[in-house]
């Protein structure tokens, strides 16, 4: 029997296996268990939840590794942690650690200005953000076996996460419903690779699992995240930054499960103490947002 | 036929795309009352702790386990870790079959894999080309359970105990049917 390692199969399939789920940003090994205890489907390891990288502000970059193993050690769930964008030796030596996803992510400062990291060099999978179906096709190119549709991390308004959400659905209902003969120009008009936009518009859907992320604070929020489409959500400075991050954990773990009942969201989204206080993102000056950094 | 998913966490939809497929009629169970008029459920890969936690919470865990008693029931990765009697760890699970598994045992996701299976009841020249995710073992068997499919190295990947299934791999995620059309024949009993 012959076995096949880091096939795109195996790195899709861990994300597969993390829908309809909660993916917690834990900064200590104790967050960590708070996490898998309340019922995360996977944690990530980061130095800073995005609320402190911005209130901090400096070069946001790779954890500890010491911390990553310690978070590695403590909990059965899957561990994500972030690389910078285009950064490829924080990969490496993210993938040395035994981390089983790494988030090339924008909340941390971007190390290329024009490019990404190739992802299908390596054997760990990456899940990547995006603000548009041309940024997802990209990313996807490139080799991310998941998707984050954007939103605005570190600031507990939802809104840009229901932009993008909304932008990602809608351009590929349009992809579905146009002429075959069309999609060619409008690959080149979102800069998506032509393969994979076709794979989407068969599919109706993106190849890769899709979660939310940025800016959830509230079981609401992750439902209304479920209810446009997407296949579960990140919580980042929403948690940890609440009044009683344990039971805010629960509750939205819960109201991924139940998104569509009105009835178990009322009763899950009770008495949860204070959610993170949060920014208007109106109010937020443009070179302060983080989503815009990808290419 | 009507086979359910418990959907709390995971890859449920996966699942119900293959019944689908073989024209059974589905439905997700989120809630002890929708396994009423089931004739079988499936429970998906996902995170086994999660969804235990989940079936406690809305109280599944004594529901399932007594549809269990009278119904076909298949587990996948994390659902065959709930099916079990012992996962050496502090979690909730179901106790419904004579197996005990090792979580997580070959490794973390770099050393998750793709291989072909032989399994006896698809006949040898047939191999069943099957995906394992951050996979569990099927560590011992005990009472009528029996290993349905063992890997080169001995260590058995699938157990049917009766009208119960446990399968440490992905069935759902590559788009061959057997598994789940040998799953049907248990419901049908």
């Amino acid at each position: 029997m012959e076995e096949k390692k880091s096939t795109f199969a195996v790195k899709k399939g861990l994300a597969q296996m993390l829908k309809g789920g909660v993916i917690m940003d834990v900064v200590t090994p104790e967050h960590a268990r708070i996490a898998e205890e309340a019922g995360a489907c996977a944690v990530m390891a980061l130095e800073r939840v995005p609320a402190d990288i911005r209130k901090d502000g400096g070069v946001a970059r790779m954890s500890d590794p010491d911390m990553i193993a310690e978070i590695i050690e403590t909990v059965s769930i899957p561990v994500m942690a972030k690389a910078r964008i285009g950064h490829f030796v924080e990969a490496q030596v993210l993938q040395q650690l035994g981390v089983d996803y790494i988030d090339e992510s924008e909340v941390l400062t971007p190390a290329d200005n024009d490019y990404h990291i190739y992802k299908h060099d390596f054997d760990v999978p990456f899940v990547c953000g995006c603000r548009n179906l041309g940024e997802a096709m990209r990313r996807i190119g490139e080799g991310a076996a998941m998707i984050r549709t954007k939103g605005e991390a570190g600031t507990g308004d939802v809104v840009e996460a229901v932009y993008h959400a909304r932008t990602v659905f809608g351009q590929i209902r349009r992809l579905q419903n146009m002429p075959i003969e069309e999609v060619m120009t409008f690959a080149k008009e979102i800069g998506a690779p032509f393969d994979v936009l076709m794979e989407t518009r068969e599919l109706g859907r993106m190849p890769v699992v899709n979660f939310a992320a940025g800016g959830i604070a509230t079981p609401a929020d992750a439902a209304l995240m479920m209810q446009l489409g997407v296949d579960g959500v990140f919580v980042g400075s929403g948690i940890f930054k609440s009044g009683d991050p344990a039971k805010r954990a629960d509750a939205i773990v819960k109201a991924v499960t139940h998104y569509d009942n009105p009835e178990m969201l009322a009763e899950i989204s009770r008495n949860l103490g204070e959610a993170m206080v949060g920014i208007n993102i109106s109010t937020m000056p443009e070179e302060d947002k983080l989503a815009g950094r990808g290419w | 036929m009507k086979i359910g998913v418990l959907a709390l966490q995971g890859a449920f939809a996966e699942h119900i795309i293959m019944l689908s497929k073989l024209g059974v009629e589905t439905a997700e169970v989120r809630l002890h009352a929708q396994l009423d008029d089931l004739d079988g459920l499936i429970i998906p890969g996902g995170e086994s702790t999660t969804m235990g936690k989940l079936m406690v919470d809305f109280d599944l865990l004594e529901p399932i386990r007594e549809f269990g008693l009278g119904h076909a029931i298949w587990g996948t990765c994390a659902g065959a870790i709930l099916l079990s009697k012992d996962a050496h760890r502090e979690q909730p699970l179901l106790h419904l079959m004579n197996i005990t598994v090792e979580r997580n045992a070959f490794g973390r996701q770099v050393d998750s894999f793709e291989a072909d299976l032989n399994v006896e009841a698809f006949g040898i020249d047939n191999p069943f080309h099957a995906v394992f995710i951050r996979a569990p073992i099927i560590e011992t068997i005990s009472g009528d359970t029996k290993a349905l499919v063992t890997l080169a190295d001995g260590k058995i990947v699938a157990a049917q105990e009766g009208h119960l299934l446990a399968t440490s791999f992905h069935p759902e995620l590559t788009g061959d049917t057997r598994f789940h059309e040998y799953f049907l024949t248990l419901a049908k009993k």
